[in-house]
Order: C-alpha cells, then sequence, then structure tokens
C-alpha cells in the first residue's frame, strides 16, 4: 500500500527517525511507552513552526498531548485511522423571487467547518457548505459563489485588485442584485479604496466583508456580518463600493463605510472598522436598513459600469519620523519609483535635510504627495512656512485623502498617465468621496476611557 | 443501603473536581485575580452559533444551545476585565506561575506527564465564556490515591480557565459577569471507581485536602466545584454539575442513581405495552380556545397576555408521567424541564398534564381537551402554553423527551438542586467537542522543570498521616493533624519541644479552637506556639498549663519565658488543698447529687484551669461531694 509522503507529515528530524524507526505515521493509532509513562492514541500531522523534538497523539479523550522523542522507548501500532474531509452538502435552495447576490472569496474565512477528529478548521466556501453555517442566508437571497484567490489579506496586490474589479464588471453585465467580497480584513480597506476606483458608477452594491474572529468559533462575528454583507448586496440601495463589519463589538448592528473613508483601527476588536473624518454610510441589522446621510449613490436599474483597472505599482508610502535621513528618499528615487506618498506629520509637515532629496524627486519627474498621519484632518501646507517650502519643492497637498488611499490613488493614477499634470489632475479631483469638501464636527469622535461623563455613557449602551 | 445493594444495581461513580489555582494574575491574560464584584463598567452583547463538524451535523449540546435562540450580555468590570475576556484581543502567553502549580499537583496525584503542552478549543455554547470555547489543557494522565485498602484511578489532570458566572437566566436572555472569567483552574478527573455515595464524597475530601496542602490553590466558597459522574447498569453515565459543597454529594449520587433505575423500569413499561423509538407517536392540537375562560392561574395568565396553548397527546404513556422518578419528583419534570430550558418557558409551572389532573383545569375542561386532541384510554396528554415560537418549541421538546423514554437514561449533564434531586441543564455534549487552539504554540515541558519542582512537592497527606500514627496518635487525629493548617506547627513543635505528640496535636487541634471561641485568641502563629512550649518545657511545667500559657503568648503577647516563670507550679497536695479550700468556698445549689458533682466540675475546672484535666476536676468533685 502506497502510503505517500503525507505518512509523516510535518514531521523532520529527531521526529522524523523515531517514527521511521517504529514504522509508524500519521493516522496510525499507537500505543507509546515512555519514560514518563505510556501513552495511547492517534499520531496527528506536526505543524511545520513547531519543534522537531515531539510526536503530537491525540488522545481518547479528544486532547492533543505533545510526547518528547527522547523519552520514547517503544511505539505499537494498533490500527490506522484516516481522516476524510467530505460532507454531504445539502443545497443552497433557490427563490425565484429573490435577488441573485455573487459572492467573490479572494481569502480570509467568512465561514468553516470543523474536523474534530483531526482538529482541523477547514474553509466552507461554496453555497451549500455556507448555508449549512448561516441558514438564514437563504432567507435573504439566492447566491452564488466563486474562489477568486485564496490569500491572505496583505498579499493583495495589483494583480488581485484587477482580477477582482474585472470580475465584477462581468457579473455586474450579468445582471447580479449586489456583490459580496469576502476579504481578509487587514488590507480590507486597501482593497475597498482601489476598488473604488477601479469601479466606478456601480449600479449595485458592492460590500467587503470579513470576520475579525475566527470563523470556527461559535462567538465568531462571521456569520452576522455576512448576514449584513449580503442583506445590504440584495435588498439595500446603496450603489457604492463599501465594507460592511461590526459598529459595537456587541452582536447589534453593523456599519456600512464608504469604501474610500474607511480603516481598520484596532488590531483585533470586532469593532475595528471606522469612517474616518466623516460619518458611515448605513447601519445595517437584520432587519432593516438605516441610512446616516444622504449623498449615498443609489441602486440602478441599468448595468452600466465603468472598469478601469490601470496600476502602476512602482508607488510607496513614506511615514515620517523625527531625524529622517534624506537617503530614504534617495533610495526610492535610485529604485525607479514613479510616485511617493507622505504620511507627515501635524498639517503635513517633514524636516528640512529631506528638501534637497524632494527636489531631486520633482526634478525626476516624480509624483510627491502629502497625507496626514494623524490621519483625521487637511493637510495645510500654507499655515507654515515650511509647508510652503515643501510645495516650491513640488510637494502636492491630498486634503483629507488618507495614506493608504491617497497610495493607491496614486498607483492607479499612474497606471493612466505618464504626464505628472495630468496624475496631478486624476488625483485631485475627488471620484468616490476620498477627498472631501467639509469636514464635519462628527467625523472625529475619540473619546477618552475614565472621563467620568465618558463612564457613564458607556455603561448605558451594548459595547 | 450498603455496598451490596449499590452493587447489585451496577453503580459506578466518579468525579470531576475543579480547583482555583492562587495566582496573581489569570491564566492567557495580566487581569489580575481578584474577588468577585457586585458592580459593572460596560454591557456586551453577544449571541453563540454552533460550528458544523466534518459530518455535517452539529454537536447535539450546540443544536440545543442554538435552539434557545439567548442573547448574552456579558457584565464587565475595568479592574478584572481587559479585552481578552471580552474575545477581542487574541490570549497572552501562558501563566507560568500556574502551571507551575498545576505540574506540581500532577505529580502528587501520581500522573504521567506530557511533554508537550498543545492548548485545546472546547466548545461551550450555553455562553459561559466569551469566545465559544474555554482553552483547555492535559498536563498528565493515569494517576492515583490511595483509598482504604484500594486505589482510586485518576483518568487526568488538566490547566484550564475559568469561566463568567451566570448571574441570571430568564426568557430569552441570560447574563453574565466576567471576573471569574480567565482564572487558572485545574480539573482532576476519576475513575468512575467509587461505588456508593459515601466514597464519592470521601474521595472528593481527599482530592481537596491534597490540592490543599500545596498552599497554593485558592480557598472559599466556589473556588472549587465538583461534578460528579453517576450510571447504573443499563443507564447512562449522566454528569452532574456544580455541586458547591461535599456532604451534598452522597444524597445527590444516591438520587441519581435511583433517577436512572426508575427511568430503565419506565423504558421497559413502555416496551412491554409496545411502544419503542421507532413505534412512539404522538399528535399536537392548538386548545386556545377550548380552554379560554379557566380558572387555572397559569393559563389564564398566559391567555390574558395573548399566548397559545397546546395539547400534545402521547400515544400509549398513560401513568407514565406520574411516576416517581426522584424523591417529590415524577416523570413530569423531565418533560417540564426540557420545556423550560430548551424553549425557554421558564415561568413554572409550565406544563400540565392527564396523569395529575387534579389541581390544573376543571375535570370539564379536560374532557373538552381529551376529546378535542383525540386522546385516547392508553394514552396521556400534555398542555403546554406560550408565544407561536416557544410553544412549537415546548411541543416538539416534550415529543423528544417522551420518545427518548423508549430508549431508558437520555444523555445528560444535570445541575444539582439544593434538596439533593437533580434537573435537566443541557444535552451531554460529544466527545468530540474539542480542537487544537491554533493561536497560541505548543509548550514543552523540560526535564529541568520536573526536577526543580519535584523537588519542592509537599509530602502528600496520606504519607503524613502514616508518620502521625507511627508517632502514636490514633488514626482520625493523625488524618486530621496531617490535612491541618497547623501541621507544620506540629512537626516543629514535636521535634524541638518535649512534650509528647499526642498532646501537641490536641493543643494545635481542639487547645486552638477554644482559645479562639472562649479567649478570643485570634491569631497564634508557629514560632509562638513552638516557643511558648518550650519555654513550659524548660520549666518542667505539665501539659495541662500549656493553654493557659498559650492564652498569655498569643493572646495578652506576654513573651513565653516570662509566662513560663510567672506560672505557679503546684505540686499534687498543694493543688488539692487549694481546689479543697475553693469548693468549700462555694455556695453549693441545692440540687441532687448527680447534676452537684458537674456543677462543681465546671466550677473547678475553669479556677484550677491549667493545672488539671477536666477528668482529674470530675474526679475531685465526685470525691469532694461525697464528703461533704
Amino acid at each position: 500500500m502506497n502510503l505517500g509522503s503525507d505518512i509523516y507529515k510535518g514531521y523532520r528530524g529527531d521526529a522524523l527517525e523515531c517514527l521511521k524507526k517504529f514504522e509508524v505515521g500519521v493516522w496510525f493509532d499507537v500505543e507509546v511507552d515512555s519514560t514518563r509513562g505510556n501513552f495511547r492514541g492517534i499520531i496527528l500531522p506536526r505543524s511545520e513552526t513547531a519543534d522537531d523534538d515531539h510526536i503530537v497523539l491525540k488522545l481518547d479523550n479528544g486532547y492533543n498531548v505533545g510526547l518528547a522523542v527522547g523519552t520514547i522507548e517503544s511505539m505499537t501500532a494498533h490500527g490506522r485511522r484516516e481522516a476524510h474531509y467530505k460532507i454531504p452538502e445539502k443545497a443552497f435552495p433557490f427563490d425565484p423571487k429573490k435577488p441573485m447576490v455573487k459572492l467573490l472569496g479572494t481569502g480570509g474565512t467568512i465561514a468553516s467547518r470543523l474536523d474534530y477528529r483531526t482538529g482541523a478548521v477547514i474553509p466552507a466556501f461554496t453555497p451549500g457548505e455556507l448555508y449549512g453555517s448561516v441558514p438564514e442566508l437563504a432567507d435573504i437571497c439566492n447566491l452564488e459563489t466563486e474562489k477568486l484567490y485564496g490569500v491572505f489579506s496583505e498579499n493583495m496586490g495589483p494583480e488581485q485588485w484587477k482580477g477582482t474589479a474585472e470580475k465584477i464588471g462581468e457579473e455586474i453585465v450579468k445582471g447580479v442584485a449586489g456583490i459580496v467580497i469576502g476579504h481578509g480584513t487587514d488590507t480590507m480597506h486597501h482593497t475597498a479604496a482601489i476598488l473604488s476606483f477601479m469601479v466606478q458608477d456601480t449600479p449595485v452594491p458592492i460590500v467587503m466583508v470579513g470576520s475579525q474572529r475566527s470563523s470556527d468559533r461559535p462567538s465568531s462575528d462571521a456569520a452576522l456580518n455576512l448576514i449584513h454583507a449580503t442583506r445590504t448586496a440584495a435588498h439595500s440601495d446603496f450603489a457604492e463600493v463599501m465594507v460592511c463589519m461590526f459598529g459595537p463589538t456587541s452582536d447589534q448592528y453593523g456599519l456600512l463605510h464608504r469604501g474610500t473613508r474607511v480603516r481598520k483601527m484596532h488590531s483585533s476588536y470586532r469593532s475595528t472598522f471606522r469612517t474616518i473624518g466623516d460619518i458611515p454610510l448605513a447601519m445595517v441589522d437584520r432587519e432593516k436598513f438605516t441610512p446616516l446621510r444622504d449623498d449615498i449613490k443609489k441602486r440602478r436599474k441599468d448595468r452600466n459600469v465603468t472598469i478601469n483597472t490601470a496600476f502602476d505599482d512602482r508607488v510607496t508610502i513614506v511615514y515620517y519620523y523625527p531625524n529622517m535621513k534624506p537617503d530614504i528618499i534617495d533610495s526610492l528615487i535610485d529604485n525607479g519609483y514613479r510616485g511617493i506618498v507622505i504620511a507627515g506629520t501635524g498639517l503635513g509637515h517633514v524636516n528640512k535635510p529631506l528638501y534637497p532629496a524632494l527636489k531631486r524627486a520633482f526634478d525626476e519627474g516624480i509624483s510627491v504627495y502629502m497625507t496626514v498621519q494623524t490621519l483625521w484632518g487637511y493637510v495645510q501646507m500654507y499655515v507654515y512656512d515650511t509647508g510652503r517650502d515643501m510645495m516650491d519643492l513640488g510637494v502636492i497637498p491630498a486634503y483629507n485623502m488618507l495614506p493608504e488611499v491617497a497610495y493607491v490613488k496614486l498607483g492607479w493614477a499612474l497606471g493612466q498617465s505618464e504626464d505628472r499634470e495630468e496624475v496631478k489632475k486624476i488625483m485631485l479631483t475627488p471620484i468616490a468621496g476620498e477627498i472631501t469638501e467639509r469636514e464635519p464636527h462628527n467625523g472625529y469622535l475619540i473619546y477618552q476611557g475614565g472621563i467620568p461623563e465618558v463612564e457613564e455613557f458607556i455603561s448605558q449602551y451594548k459595547k | 443501603m450498603t455496598l451490596e445493594d449499590y452493587q447489585a444495581v451496577g453503580m459506578k461513580s466518579g468525579l470531576e473536581i475543579h480547583q482555583q489555582l492562587d495566582t496573581e494574575k489569570k491564566l492567557f491574560c495580566r487581569c489580575p485575580v481578584r474577588p468577585y464584584s457586585e458592580v459593572f463598567d460596560a454591557q456586551i452583547l453577544r449571541h453563540m452559533r454552533p460550528t458544523l463538524s466534518e459530518l455535517g451535523e452539529y454537536d447535539g449540546t450546540a443544536l440545543m444551545e442554538f435552539k434557545t435562540k439567548k442573547n448574552i450580555i456579558y457584565q464587565i468590570n475595568k479592574e478584572t476585565v481587559c479585552t481578552y475576556e471580552m474575545d477581542d484581543t487574541p490570549p497572552f502567553e501562558l501563566n507560568q506561575q500556574a502551571l507551575d502549580i498545576a505540574l506540581e499537583i500532577t505529580m502528587l496525584l501520581g500522573c504521567k506527564l506530557v511533554s508537550e503542552v498543545h492548548i485545546a478549543r472546547k466548545q461551550y455554547l450555553d455562553g459561559s465564556i466569551p469566545t465559544g470555547f474555554q482553552r483547555t489543557t492535559i498536563l498528565g494522565v493515569d494517576g492515583s490515591i490511595p483509598y482504604g485498602d484500594r486505589r482510586i484511578g485518576i483518568i487526568q489532570l488538566g490547566l484550564e480557565e475559568d469561566a463568567c458566572r451566570e448571574i441570571s437566566d430568564i426568557g430569552h436572555e441570560r447574563v453574565y459577569r466576567t471576573d471569574r472569567l480567565g482564572i487558572p483552574l485545574i480539573e482532576t478527573v476519576t475513575y468512575p471507581d467509587m461505588r456508593t455515595p459515601q466514597e464519592v464524597a470521601d474521595v472528593a475530601q481527599i482530592i481537596r485536602h491534597l490540592t490543599r496542602s500545596t498552599g497554593k490553590v485558592r480557598t472559599g466558597i466556589g473556588k472549587t466545584r465538583q461534578d460528579v459522574n453517576v450510571s447504573v447498569a443499563g443507564g447512562r453515565r449522566v454528569e452532574i454539575k456544580g455541586v458547591p459543597r461535599i456532604p451534598m454529594i452522597p444524597l445527590l449520587v444516591h438520587n441519581e442513581a435511583f433517577r436512572q433505575l426508575a427511568l430503565l423500569d419506565i423504558k421497559k413499561m413502555l416496551n412491554d405495552r409496545g411502544i419503542t423509538g421507532e413505534t412512539f407517536r404522538y399528535d399536537s392540537a392548538e386548545i386556545t380556545d377550548i380552554v379560554r375562560g379557566t380558572r387555572y392561574l397559569p393559563v389564564a395568565t398566559a391567555l390574558k397576555e395573548g399566548l397559545e396553548v397546546h395539547a400534545v397527546v402521547l400515544r400509549g404513556f398513560r401513568g407514565i408521567l406520574s411516576t416517581k422518578t426522584q424523591p417529590e419528583t415524577t416523570f413530569s419534570k423531565e418533560i417540564s424541564d426540557r420545556v423550560r430550558v430548551v424553549a425557554c418557558l421558564d415561568t413554572l409551572p409550565n406544563i400540565a398534564h392527564s396523569d395529575s389532573e387534579g389541581e390544573t383545569f376543571s375535570s370539564a375542561e379536560w374532557t373538552k381537551i381529551k376529546k378535542h386532541s383525540k386522546m385516547g384510554d392508553k394514552d396521556a396528554v400534555v398542555v403546554v402554553w406560550g408565544g407561536a415560537d416557544d410553544a412549537k418549541m415546548g411541543i416538539s421538546e416534550i415529543a423528544l423527551r417522551a420518545r427518548e423514554a423508549t430508549a431508558g437514561v437520555p444523555d445528560e449533564t444535570r445541575q444539582a438542586l439544593a434538596d439533593g434531586t437533580n434537573g435537566f441543564e443541557r444535552i451531554l455534549p460529544g466527545p468530540n467537542r474539542m480542537y487544537p487552539d491554533t493561536d497560541l504554540p505548543p509548550l514543552a515541558i523540560t526535564d529541568e522543570r520536573i526536577e526543580r519542582i519535584r523537588a519542592t512537592l509537599a509530602e502528600l497527606p496520606w504519607d503524613r498521616q502514616k508518620r502521625y500514627e507511627e508517632m502514636g496518635l490514633d488514626s482520625e487525629t493523625a488524618r486530621r493533624m496531617s490535612i491541618s493548617k497547623r501541621r507544620y506547627a506540629f512537626d516543629k513543635a514535636v521535634s524541638k519541644t518535649d512534650y509528647p505528640p499526642t498532646i501537641v496535636a490536641e493543643l494545635l487541634l481542639g487547645g486552638m479552637r477554644r482559645l479562639r471561641r472562649r479567649d478570643g485568641v485570634s491569631r497564634c502563629d508557629d514560632t509562638s506556639f513552638v516557643d511558648t512550649l518550650n519555654a513550659a518545657g524548660e520549666r518542667k511545667l505539665p501539659s495541662q498549663s500549656l493553654e493557659v500559657l498559650l492564652k498569655k503568648t498569643c493572646g495578652d503577647g506576654v513573651k513565653p519565658a516570662e509566662a513560663a516563670s510567672s506560672f505557679e507550679v503546684l505540686g499534687a497536695g498543694k493543688l488539692e488543698k487549694k481546689m479543697k479550700e475553693f469548693a468549700s468556698s462555694l455556695e453549693l445549689p441545692d440540687i441532687d447529687r448527680e447534676r452537684l458533682v458537674n456543677y462543681l466540675t465546671g466550677q473547678i475546672a475553669i479556677r484550677f484551669r491549667g493545672y488539671i484535666t477536666g477528668r482529674e476536676a470530675f474526679d475531685f468533685a465526685d470525691r469532694f461531694v461525697a464528703s461533704v
């Protein structure tokens, strides 16, 4: 029987030698005699990042333990238990009266199932699998799924953005009522921004969704996010590129954020996504939508959409810090970058030693834009003469565009023209809310914990 | 009931004991371990969803919890909670102090240690843990402890995080407080080696003493929790959760064994009537309008609130519902419990049934109900009321539990009730609700760590008890001394002073209590104790004097040497003379001889405390009264 190389999955070095010595392998049901006692269980695959000194056993009671190779005196096989990852699929019910939603997968696990025998968490992605995990979806819409990519979101890039934008264009023409895009949360806002430029004037909702807590756990926000996102795609009147994630950390409502003004603001909180410098588009829950503004583009019956997937990836963001040296900018120029977005301090400042490098960049035809590290607020380079000096060097203020948004937009603009003035026109002409004329008073609401009235307020509402 | 009686029904019982460890910080975050709080700063709302397994099915417990559709509220207090408890931050590195204590106890139980600790996720959907799973590990397997002339096997010892405290559970909302969440807990699981209810309580005590002997576990109400598993031949392992006090265990185990026997009898009755899982039949009918105007208060109230009333006919079940299953309880309670827990109809009574019509609907109403629902002579009918969704769930739970009766004892987790009976808590979870926690890497337990801990292992209580018995203590006193807080004082005093072990033990176990109660001496540390005995020994003072001296040194702060030197030693003759003088000075009451002797004994004992024992006082009093 050819068991293939999988019989030693993950085991290396001393641990691999030990398995070979006793003629056992992964999924073998073994009895182990060791200097610390004897154990009985099934040998599981070893994780690649773990050491090569231990063998992992799954005991009868469900727990996994590691046994040090150095303590093992003998291993006797009592059979083999293979793991099969098939589940019987239930078909997602079709209802001709319900709208069709297309779910595109790029990565991130919006739903999963567990193989308790091995402990593996397996993504559930086909409509049948999603229906099994989140049966409520069938009450909302008809669903088709397509896996475009399967990457961690930090590995998303121009190739994936282009592919996704093109696919969106195709689906819109086919006539779907709305599109949901499953995406890892780390760079969801980057993708939301670039799609806002690559897909313009969409007649239907395009909703990005993910989960902060892995979907294998009972407490995951995945299911509710997915329910909110599909409702938005199927039934809402909002024809924009949006991010749909939790409002508070409680299971209460989701928020729909405009794709060009949203950002992940906490490494792990469910409520991590926030609209910066403005208010979100709407609240969404299981029953209703509550629009929060009156400038949301409305759903249309036509199928016209503009897809423009230009992108020149010779762009970068430079996060200024005190004592930054001009060699950083010089090496960018020397390495052929054509666009630099600076996240400057305060109103958009860097130190004087950088000026010669900035001049050099301008002279080489490179586009340099200024945004603010503070994220909230406008770049305003007239106020201090340092700012005025920089504008003389060709640094262009990007108003209140977020640094990451300016970065993807600059790549998109450079992909369309080599003429710096043309690029500037594209950059500074707002298409999808990436630059706003006014910042409302409630666009910056960061209240500090500990202050009595704030604590009082929090204690009255579910967080 | 004797051992033979329990053996005749094949009763087996095992324990799962959860014990909080006395660490500064929690297990997977750096929050402090503090006393539980009554106030909270914020609330979070969550729901729990089950995860599909590889079989495309949901775990039975998960499905049950999902059916209940509860809103779960967590009340958080900023002193004891960070974003980890809120399930908004991944876990921090495992608390090493907790691991050391847990390894120590694993070794004391004689378990075989694992080489690498893997953290597992055990799913719970009742909301008691915000992530929906508990992070749990196993440190050792296959240990044992001595019990009488045999040994009780320990299946495993694990280190895991404690869950939230339930504050309330009403209708569709359950409220938890998160202060307890994350406190390090060890779980000791025994084999089902106990054969009588008393043995279960005894073993629980032994394990309790063993863990306490390390001095590194938290003590107090709720810091130790016992779960008891009980089964009888033909029955099933049923887990009774959350037994708060060991003395409750024997009655709980006994009642559960007999509940299972009763359910097996019911199974036989049903099977004899030809009713099995396949042939089981039921029907339901809405009877809201039929019972309008009833004076039966629970239903009248429901009707006023616009709720529905339904009747469920269980074919062939006549008499089953009124069959006794526990003291003061019948089978109908099994059904009522399911309706309460799963359909969330928790205002009791939540059902009425035809086996016990008396105090519910009028007989005319019962006749109408039976007719309308087409109940036959051999059947039973159960009436349930609630909102449309809850009532529907109620009907299905009634049918479900009735069908389970044809198979015998269902797989359940029960909760211990104050009167020694138990009630349904949830469907027993499947054995494989666990999968690896990939947020943290596996942790190797090195030989160095094991040796370091082994070197500091406390003496096992039973070894200590044997040592004390060899010193001359009777086995009960030796047992008590071996687990007493004062055992270190005992060891020191016995080795450093000349007073015999029996005297020292009596002082520490009995004398200290008297000093506290009678003389208000609240503290007597080991050093003061030993020094007092030493000082007394140097002056060769009799052992009767020690209690009085301790009152002076520990109670009044007198230095031991001074207290000893100021103690007037009386020879036997002088003592007798003084006692006679004292007795003669008393105005003896005019009562019968026996009571007079007792009265005088008391007076003498108090006056001459430190000089004579109670027995000697009695002898004197006896002689004195006889001579008068």
